[in-house]
């Protein structure tokens, strides 16, 4: 099987969707003649020209904007954030526009739009380039919120994401696009809202997404060698969230850590631990534990920076908290 | 003597619009008039909940504006939208039906005053946040050109709605990119309780199109003859030649900002309102037509007689709805179901 990048695998998923159907565009910042600003949207221009591939200003909630408004009528964008931080200027179009015209029209307008970028940080950024917003729009009724950890998932799940009827908010990661990993030639999706393990163990239950998938699976790797087997979990879907797996695992090893690049209060973590106790509350033979990022806004210097995030060591340290070893 | 002191676009919009539109375009206005007096009749009966905005003063403006169009062009509107909802096709009654929170409403009782939409006749709502809809509708603008349609689209908000980001940046985009977008402000001169000249460096909204090249007029929003004159030249513009316009209708409200306000108060003198009650619209445009011999008093009172019953009627309708049932909360939020969530029937 070919070993490629994430992000070729976005961008095998964009240029299929894109020969799929017509009323697919691509729409953002440097989209175009730049390429992307992280190459993810590399070629398509050449291939589909400046109607489809569109340059815009700098403009965020206007894009959006215009993008929610295209799907009203039909199209299907691909919304480009250059990164999830900027999309902070859309939230009106986003929250009161996309994730509410179905419903407030009493099911008159889906909106079948895509909005993708890079969340999280990435190095040395600093506070208002490195912020993980994935709880902000999970918590909205009307998006659907993917984030996907490997090329597989990516390439799988963005073009569910396209085909999808309803507003797609989809996470990607500055650091992971220049990850390895096997994709398939040919066509394949992933579907949204299907859990996947990616490392089966009898232990300790790990949930992780995105990028903190592979800080569970270092942690894991390091735990092996103690003798410890821990199972790592990752929804890929943060919502709609499949729960069942979860329940399933943590009903087998009676422990569970979850890791989350963003911060801890009202995060992602704080809702699956919800959904944890209670569906699995006798089963439980620790209090659910959460590794994330601190409660900062993110600092510039490489040492705090470092500080900040997870790690394997922190979760190795959690995943030995919760089986009373330390 | 009349006809000296008569402005040369009635003159030509009298000459060249067929006897029914015309007499029709006067209907629509005394139906709104009534459709709203109403509204604020069931409001103090509290059939109405919620924020409740009436059009009264301003009809003018989206009725000799949609007098224009075609049926598969479209508009957004901000939230006092009742009048361009109907005028656009929705019946009376679904749109009362809404404002009641009935399940025949628009909106199958989803969305209330704020948000009327229906997709068959091109009204695509409704929206509450003050110049949130702007980028929306010049989406699909940008939709029609990407699929090379002609229809055109028209965006009403309230004149401090250009004080906001989204305003700029879509005129920005419909400029650059040549998108089939009308932008109409209804200056009714007070967003809320705050006057224009307390709120914009620049008294004059047209003028900002300037800053993107873009065609822009100042029209008499209180003329409904001078609207459709002004938009039928925009809607030309945007139908050969992709091009978008600002449009600044001077209008006025009679009634306060919404049904919580009073008409007049802290921001506006009764003395104010009073005056600009002189120019009520559709008397100026009932005094066109009867000096064109296209309408005299008695067909003017059957007219009203006739809007007034279309109203009880659309009463009667809304009443006799029911309630959304509780199934409906969980409906329609995604386009598929999953967990609690499952697609109405509508």
């Amino acid at each position: 099987m070919p070993v490629i990048t994430y992000r070729d695998a976005l961008n095998q998923a964009l240029r299929e969707e894109l020969r799929r159907d017509p009323n697919v565009f691509l729409m953002g910042e440097e989209v175009g003649v730049y390429q992307g600003a992280y190459k993810v949207s590399k070629g398509l221009l050449q291939e589909f020209g400046e109607q489809r591939i569109i340059d815009t200003p700098i403009t965020e909630e206007g894009f959006a904007g215009v993008g929610v408004g295209a799907a009203m009528v039909g199209l299907r964008p691909i919304i480009e954030m250059m990164t999830w931080n900027f999309s902070l200027l859309a939230m009106d179009q986003i929250i009161n526009g996309a994730a509410k015209l179905l419903y407030m029209s009493g099911g008159q307008y889906k909106i079948p739009m895509v909005v993708r970028g890079p969340g999280g940080a990435a190095h040395q950024l600093a506070a208002q380039h490195s912020q993980s917003l994935e709880s902000w729009y999970a918590h909205v009724p009307g998006l659907k919120v993917v984030a996907p950890a490997t090329p597989y998932d990516a390439k799988g799940l963005l073009k569910s994401a396209i085909r999808d009827d309803d507003p797609v908010i989809f996470f990607e990661g500055e650091t992971l696009y220049g990850s390895k990993g096997e994709v398939p030639e040919g066509e394949y999706l992933v579907p949204i809202g299907v859990a996947d393990i990616k490392r089966p163990g009898t232990d300790v239950t790990i949930v992780a997404w995105s990028k903190m998938v592979s800080v569970a699976i270092k942690a894991a790797e390091t735990l092996a060698a103690d003798g410890i087997s821990c199972e790592v979990v990752d929804p890929r879907t943060l919502r709609p969230f499949d729960e069942a797996p979860i329940i399933e695992s943590v009903r087998k090893t009676n422990r569970c850590v979850i890791v989350e690049e963003g911060w801890p209060y009202a995060g992602i973590g704080s809702q699956i631990s919800y959904q944890i106790q209670q569906a699995a509350f006798g089963e439980l033979d620790a209090p659910v534990t959460r590794v994330t990022g601190a409660d900062v806004p993110m600092p510039y210097a490489k040492n705090l920076e470092h500080l900040a995030m997870p790690s394997p060591a922190r979760v190795v340290a959690a995943v030995r908290d919760v089986l009373y070893l330390d | 003597m009349a006809t000296a002191s008569v402005p040369e676009h009635v003159t030509r919009q009298l000459a060249s619009t067929p006897k029914a539109k015309l007499t029709e375009m006067l209907y629509q206005m005394l139906l709104g008039r009534r459709f709203e007096e109403k509204c604020a009749e069931m409001y103090a009966l509290q059939k109405i909940g919620g924020f409740c905005h009436l059009y009264i003063g301003q009809e003018a403006v989206a009725i000799g504006a949609l007098s224009v169009l075609r049926p598969d062009d479209k508009i957004f509107t901000g939230y006092r939208e009742h009048v361009h909802a109907i005028v656009k096709g929705c019946e009376p009654g679904r749109v009362m039906a809404e404002l009641f929170g009935r399940r025949d409403g628009v909106s199958h009782g989803k969305g209330g005053s704020m948000h009327l939409f229906n997709r068959q006749v091109g009204m695509m709502g409704g929206h509450g946040i003050v110049g949130g809809h702007i980028p929306l509708a010049t989406g699909v603008a940008f939709a029609s050109k990407y699929q090379k349609k002609d229809d055109v689209t028209l965006v009403f908000f309230g004149e401090a709605a250009v004080n906001i980001g989204a305003f700029h940046e879509s005129l920005n985009m419909a400029a650059l990119w040549k998108l089939p977008c009308i932008y109409i402000v209804e200056n009714n001169r007070y967003g809320m309780g705050t006057s224009i000249e307390r709120a914009s460096a620049i008294y004059d909204v047209a003028a900002r199109a300037c800053a993107y090249d873009m065609a822009s007029e100042t029209v008499d929003g209180m003329d409904v003859l001078a609207m459709r004159d002004c938009v039928d030249r925009a809607v030309t513009r945007a139908r050969t030649e992709n091009a978008p316009t600002l449009i600044e209708a001077r209008c006025y409200r009679f009634m306060g900002h919404s049904m919580s306000d009073p008409v007049h108060g802290h921001y506006r003198t009764k003395e104010e309102v009073e005056a600009q009650k002189q120019q009520d619209p559709i008397r100026a445009y009932y005094g066109h037509l009867l000096a064109a011999g296209l309408i005299d008093q008695p067909g003017l009172e059957q007219f009203d007689a006739q809007a007034r019953a279309e109203v009880e009627k659309a009463i009667q309708f809304a009443d006799a709805s029911p309630e959304p049932s509780a199934d409906d909360l969980y409906s329609d939020v995604y386009s598929e179901p999953y967990g609690p969530y499952r697609r109405s029937e509508a």
